[in-house]
């Protein structure tokens, strides 16, 4: 074996179909479901397969909705299904964030069944549309400080939850809602649990559908939990309050998503640079690698210095992901990715826009609504400001409490 | 030809003959400024390469043939960011050499040069081998960039100046193996193999702004049996005691070209370069007036592509010169702000301090993983072009940006040369803007 930072080739088909459906499905209705905010997709529905596909090329660990379950027993270097979902997501995202997130089956919240769900819960959610709560009014990056609380009803044997739950992402289309809450609110961090929600169940209000500046054609819900009722085999993972394990549980979901996170915005990035040079070989300039840029037009500079930039985010998520393929600890490697990735692409949409002019402001093209889509891959999944917390107390071998 | 050196000799001597008698000097005060032009036009002048001794015996009767040559390895299929067990070793041993020996030094040497005994060691590793076939008396069978950046990247880790000096004969060696014919091998990549290594380095800067690399100014002018070179090429290390350069120049009517010179050969001269930084590689510049070389002197049959490739490896060893460089930033500046204390707790519990401590190390990543995927191309006969003009890009950028940093985290203590991140800093202006020196 030798070090080899290129695709791996058993995801070569897979990608290609991918690069198609982007191509021909997401790209020619990214913009009408830009401007038809709240209105679903319903040319994804048949493309829940492909995401499936994507898992399964990869082998058997991962992040995938299907992953985690086989117990892989083979030696040596692997390149599995994290890599392969990231790719993937990477080749969708080139023509449209928002599309993806609005892929049928592919929610946040069937990422965290993937990784703790038991058998039997399993067996009765895998197939379905998972969607994520945590965020709360009042609690956004501070995920601890989460307010919406579980009681459990001895004589029912449900949870009952009570709270308030905004920026759920497919929040409206998605079959259940993996809910955060607290069955404790004075213990903190060790009595936060996730709960799988019905999206059917009466106590699960929608509030509303917030309006954004980006990802338009995915819908984010904002949710009312009154006296929500839910079977306790419905809580994921362990239902004892552990002091010592504490919160890790819940958040070590993070390191298998934060990569696919930071893969959007690689992707997005990589659509951006793909129009931006076909506007500046269009002006009749030439993108030169061998010419330094100090020699070169101040457009192809900026473009090679962009694309630098998007090279160092794509191989840090690359690196996250092959780590999480390889079973070694990736936690400060998927904050790097998300922390580059998503400050690249937004710096690169919008200096794409710059680029081109009074043309790429316009909803003619697309650099505008990229520019504005590229902003939240900044801000969820931890922002940006999380994302350097969480690098810098593992360099520094500080807690939480010493650098807040 | 005439450069800053000359004129300003000729300025100071021309200066002494028509005022230096005069009364108005003394009145503006000017004597002293005059006197240090002189001193240094006279210091800094272009003198013949007093330690050139050295001769390469040519081959007693020519093989015409072609050159020993590494194979190119064969690409897995698979990412995998995991080094092989020879890699491993090598990188560990060399690792060891640069935290015990380089970074221990590292201050001194920027007055003194690299001392003889560091040489020797350095010899021991066989830095000088590594991109020379076995068959040829060198230490591998495969061309291996990636190892070539991964020895680069520990070596800077310890000190970019030695790291230079140890490197820019083993880079000598490496075109000598790559590209040189079965006669130059003989004559010349030999000497490299031995205990005692020659001075040489690869010259392709130039002091110009806004140089091409693929363009270089210097020219070749072809002659009946040869070339004539004629031509100045910047911050050469060790450039006072080198005895053999290649050197990139244009052949008058066709493109660009390798050269192996010999210092000792008439019009060769040099004089002092001292730079920013990477100053423990004691660079010189080298002037070429009329250098008269037998046709057995081209290297690589004056292939564009050859020059071309030559400018991109040496590139890549750049960036991963930055990969280390950085790398060591990361980690000063890591104990460092734990370790100050400011408002009653180390500086690290603030997030304005712990943020600049996180963007080194994600910049560092990016920076490292773009340079090793450039090699694994290389290595596995891809086009890698693209890859290193991003990974300089990087290097130029983010190993600035990181080398700003380090000072800064540092406050005061930073600016001064009791720590060494005034010296990365110094050092890392080189990455991304210099050519040659070093080669994967």
């Amino acid at each position: 074996m030798s070090i080899n930072l290129e695709v791996p080739k058993k995801f070569v088909p897979l990608l290609t179909m991918a690069h198609t459906v982007a191509d021909e499905v997401f790209l020619p209705i990214s913009r009408k479901y830009d401007r038809e905010e709240h209105t679903r997709p319903k040319e994804l529905d048949a493309l829940a397969a492909l995401m499936a596909g994507m898992d399964e090329a990869g082998g058997t660990e991962g992040a995938g909705a299907a992953a985690g379950r086989v117990k892989d027993t083979t030696q040596g270097n692997k390149n599995g299904s994290n890599m392969s979902t990231a790719l993937g997501i990477v080749e969708l995202c080139r023509a449209d964030v928002g599309l993806l997130l609005s892929m049928p089956g592919q929610g946040l919240g069937n990422s965290a069944i993937a990784a703790v769900a038991n058998d039997e819960q399993l067996a009765r959610f895998g197939g379905k549309w998972a969607a994520m709560a945590i965020t709360e009014p009042e609690a956004g990056s501070d995920s601890a400080a989460i307010r919406t609380t579980a009681i459990l009803d001895e004589a029912t044997g449900e949870y009952v939850l009570n709270g308030e739950k905004i920026y759920v992402t497919s929040g409206e289309r998605a079959d259940v809602v993996v809910v955060w809450a607290t069955l404790d609110p004075k213990i903190g961090r060790p009595a936060i649990k996730s709960f799988i929600v019905e999206r059917s169940n009466p106590g699960m209000v929608l509030e509303r559908l917030e309006h954004k500046l980006g990802i338009r054609a995915s819908d984010t819900a904002a949710f009312r939990l009154v006296d929500c009722r839910v079977p306790k085999e419905n809580l994921l993972g362990d239902p004892e309050i552990n002091v010592e394990k504490g919160f890790a549980g819940v958040m070590q979901t993070f390191d298998n998503t934060r990569p696919l996170v930071a893969a959007m915005a690689v992707g997005l990035t990589r659509g951006c640079l793909e129009d931006c040079k076909a506007i500046i070989e269009q002006a009749g300039l030439e993108i030169d690698y061998d010419k330094p840029a100090a020699l070169q037009p101040a457009a192809v500079a900026e473009y090679l210095e962009m694309e630098a930039d998007y090279e160092a985010a794509y191989l840090l998520m690359m690196q996250a992901t092959w780590m999480a393929d390889n079973k070694l600890p990736n936690s400060l490697n998927a904050s790097m990715a998300k922390a580059k990735a998503g400050r690249t692409c937004t710096d690169v949409a919008l200096r794409c826009v710059a680029i081109a002019g009074a043309l790429g402001y316009s909803e003619e093209s697309l650099a505008e609504k990229r520019a504005r889509d590229a902003k939240i891959l900044d801000i969820f999944e931890g922002t940006q400001q999380i994302q350097l917390l969480i690098i810098a107390r593992q360099l520094l071998k500080l807690t939480s409490a010493q650098l807040r | 030809m005439t450069n800053v050196a000359d004129r300003s000799m000729s300025l100071a001597l021309r200066g002494i003959t028509r005022i230096s008698g005069s009364d108005t000097l003394d009145k503006i005060k000017g004597r002293k400024p005059m006197e240090l032009l002189l001193y240094r036009g006279t210091r800094d002048g272009f003198k013949a390469i007093s330690a050139a001794g050295r001769t390469f015996s040519p081959p007693k009767k020519s093989s015409g043939k072609d050159g020993a040559r590494l194979k190119t390895g064969t690409p897995s299929g698979q990412f995998d960011l995991t080094p092989d067990d020879e890699q491993q070793f090598l990188v560990e041993a060399v690792s060891d050499f640069a935290a015990n020996r380089l970074r221990a030094i590292a201050h001194e040497s920027e007055k003194g040069g690299i001392p003889q005994d560091l040489l020797d060691e350095a010899a021991e590793l066989g830095l000088t081998m590594l991109g020379v076939p076995e068959s040829a008396g060198g230490a591998v069978t495969e061309r291996s960039a990636v190892t070539g950046v991964l020895v680069a990247e520990a070596l800077a880790y310890g000190d970019a100046g030695l790291a230079v000096a140890l490197l820019a004969p083993a880079a000598v060696a490496t075109a000598l193996a790559s590209w040189g014919d079965a006669d130059q091998q003989e004559q010349y990549l030999t000497p490299f193999l031995s205990e005692d290594i020659p001075v040489a380095a690869l010259a392709l800067a130039e002091p110009q702004a806004l140089a091409d690399p693929l363009k270089p100014q210097t020219t070749a002018k072809p002659i009946a049996d040869g070339y004539v070179l004629n031509g100045v090429k910047a911050l050469v290390p060790r450039g006072a005691d080198c005895d053999l350069l290649i050197v990139g120049a244009t052949i008058e009517g066709g493109g660009p070209a390798l050269f192996i010179v010999e210092t000792s050969r008439d019009g060769v001269t040099v004089a002092e370069d001292p730079a920013m930084g990477l100053k423990a590689a004691k660079l010189g510049r080298i002037k070429l007036d009329n250098v008269t070389l037998p046709a057995s002197a081209l290297l690589g049959k004056a292939d564009a592509a050859i020059y071309s490739e030559c400018v991109s490896r040496s590139q890549l060893a750049w960036a991963a010169i930055g990969s280390g460089l950085t790398k060591a930033v990361r980690d000063f500046v890591v104990g460092y702000v734990n370790e100050r204390i400011a408002f009653g707790e180390p500086i690290s519990h603030r997030q304005a301090v712990a943020f600049m401590v996180s963007d080194i190390a994600i910049e560092h990543e990016g920076l490292r993983l773009t340079t090793l995927r450039a090699a694994a191309r290389a290595d596995a006969g891809s086009d890698y072009r693209r890859e290193v003009t991003l990974a300089r890009t990087l290097a130029r950028k983010h190993g600035m940006t990181i080398g700003s940093q380090g000072v800064q985290l540092l406050g005061g203590h930073g600016f001064i040369d009791e720590y060494p991140v005034e010296r990365w800093y110094r050092d890392l202006r080189a990455v991304g803007v210099l050519d040659g020196i070093v080669l994967v």
